[in-house]
């Protein structure tokens, strides 16, 4: 995508005569060269590209050649590693990488206009829910079934804003996403006697934003949701923004644990006016501040799940042999019921987010390594656990007949397993110099739709094949 | 002519402030200006020009601003500022007092080239 704004448009978009191409190519990649230097920033690279340009343009009217005079002015330049270090002499705090989340320099306007558009959307997710929520008083499923459908729309339009999506690819998403609703709510749900959701009810709740949320990767990828690249910038998008999310819920419930408390001293009471007020505008302005948080750090500061997952990897395997040790010594496995097969799904989850998130950071070109390896190990001993736990799971399920609940996290087992298996088979390929890793991203990326696919057959058709129980 | 590094270093400052005093100006314009002020024989290394530059403007003895060149490029502008003259003119007294005691040992030392080039 191009840069409209031309704030940050590379050199690569301009458009220069054409038997400059090469050198334009070499400037580009003299860029990326300069620009891998911590010390120096962005708008210093500019600056002595500027340099560079004028240079080899007084060069070229001198008489030599585009290539030649390039030469010479990257040699004139001088050694790099010694302008770096002068460059991190001068600004040693650059060496912990800075976030600019507004510009300071006047005119650049770009980044306020897109805070500005993403407050205006918090706003208005924070005005629907709290109609949602005035008009549901003493209907809390209303509330629970609808609360995405509030609040996820104006992230999606803070993407379309900015991506710049066709109204096409934005219409079909939108009909999506009302047809969604319309079966959430419309369906004759059948619910207990305390208004609690029945089985189906309770699972289209938990389901539709899966279907949400992949649906947003269509406008998080501009609409261009064909393209693995872009897929796994929504993975690691996701990743990010949950981190970010969770730092901002603490830091929201510090202060509010901070105002309750003193507010309470004084005999106030704060909490009408927190749930009231407070929450149907900080949940979703909190969501759309991190979303805008993570876009504006995507290339600025390193992926932060990528490093938890160096962490877990290792622990993770180390709880499932134990698990899978446990299963097998405390067996036959005859008394489990449905609670094992769902947390058997949460490990998988787990198993493959671990997996995902070291992925969208690896870099491709690398070889096999140890913690390929390790990798290869932790999928494998998943794998052995849930195969442990699905054996038992289907003579239970043989004896006493299927249930919506166990149809859901039987499906959304073997669909995780599908993933999984074929995952570590491409990773055995790898490991062993047969395959590259590339064939690997490219499964991970390829499997995310069928998620959806799931998540939409438990939201629309799960409700009718199981009574609506 | 290859001049010694400190040389350069100690120089550097009073130059670039000098030359922005004559006007506003832009990094390679202010490194043109340099060779053309030296006949071409004080060689900078180019890339160290811009960690003197934003050292500059830390000390605020220069004022930077991003403006746009005549093909469109995004280009930064420097300019001296009131602090910067003020230390442009120590700067000046101090290498005054330098060159004095330098042009005396010039003529001190007389047959001058056959004995520098012996301590080289």
């Amino acid at each position: 995508m191009s840069d409209q704004n031309g704030n940050d448009a590379g050199p690569a978009q301009r458009t220069e005569p054409a038997e400059h191409v090469v050198l334009e190519e070499q400037i580009d990649l003299w860029r990326g060269y300069v620009q891998r230097r911590r010390a120096i920033s962005a708008a210093d690279v500019d600056e002595m590209e500027d340099h560079l340009r004028g240079q080899v343009s007084d060069l070229t009217a001198g008489g030599l050649e585009d290539e030649e005079a390039f030469l010479v002015a990257v040699k004139r330049m001088g050694n790099l590693d010694e302008v770096s270090r002068e460059f991190a002499r001068e600004h040693s705090d650059r060496l912990w990488k800075q976030l600019v989340l507004v510009p300071e320099e006047p005119g650049d306007s770009g980044r306020w206009r897109e805070l500005a558009v993403v407050l205006a959307l918090a706003v208005g997710a924070g005005i629907v829910l709290k109609v949602l929520l005035a008009a549901t008083v003493g209907n809390e499923l209303v509330l629970v079934r609808n609360g995405v459908f509030a609040v996820l729309p104006f992230l999606a339009g803070y993407f379309v804003w900015k991506r710049h999506v066709s109204w096409r690819v934005s219409a079909v998403l939108l009909a999506i996403t009302t047809a969604l609703a319309l079966v959430v709510n419309l369906y004759p749900f059948e619910s207990g006697p305390y208004q609690e959701p029945g089985m189906t009810e309770f699972l289209a709740i938990t389901h539709t934003p899966v279907v949400l949320w992949l649906l947003l990767g269509v406008v998080y990828a501009g609409g261009a949701w064909r393209s693995s690249a872009r897929r796994m910038d929504f993975v690691r998008f996701t990743g990010e923004l949950i981190i970010y999310l969770a730092l901002v819920a603490l830091g929201g419930g510090l202060l509010i644990g901070l105002t309750v408390g003193t507010l309470s001293l004084v005999g106030v009471d704060f909490e009408p006016f927190f749930a009231d007020w407070l929450l149907p505008f900080c949940l979703p302005g909190a969501l759309l501040v991190s979303a805008w948080l993570v876009e504006a750090k995507k290339n600025v500061v390193e992926n932060i799940a990528p490093v938890l997952t160096r962490v877990f990897t290792p622990l993770t395997i180390v709880m499932l042999v134990a698990m899978f040790v446990v299963l097998l010594v405390n067996g036959p496995l005859t008394d489990v019921d449905r609670e094992l097969l769902i947390l058997m799904d949460a490990i998988l989850v787990l198993v493959l987010f671990l997996l995902l998130y070291s992925i969208s950071a690896r870099d491709p070109h690398a070889p096999p390594g140890i913690f390929d390896w390790l990798q290869l190990v932790l999928v494998g001993a998943a794998l052995a656990v849930d195969a442990v736990a699905l054996t038992a799971m289907l003579t239970r399920i043989a004896e006493f007949g299927f249930t919506a609940n166990k149809v859901a996290a039987l499906g959304l087992n073997l669909v995780l397993l599908v993933h999984l298996a074929w995952a570590a088979w491409l990773a055995t390929g790898f490991v062993r110099g047969q395959r590259t890793f590339g064939a690997i991203e490219r499964w991970q990326t390829a499997y995310l739709p069928v998620y959806a696919v799931w998540a939409t057959i438990v939201v629309v058709a799960f409700g009718p094949i199981f009574a609506f129980a | 002519m290859h001049i010694d590094k400190d040389l350069v270093a100690a120089s550097a400052t009073p130059l670039v402030l000098g030359i922005l005093a004559d006007g506003e100006s832009y990094g390679y314009a202010i490194l043109k200006r340099v060779n053309e002020l030296s006949g071409g024989r004080m060689e900078w290394t180019d890339g160290m020009l811009y960690p003197l530059l934003h050292r500059l403007e830390r000390l605020e003895y220069v004022k930077a601003t991003w403006g746009t060149s005549d093909v469109g490029r995004r280009r930064k502008h420097y300019a001296i500022t009131a602090s910067g003259k003020e230390a442009l003119a120590e700067r000046r007294q101090q290498w005054a007092v330098v060159s004095d005691a330098l042009k005396q040992v010039w003529q001190d030392v007389q047959p001058g080239p056959a004995v520098a080039e012996g301590w080289a």
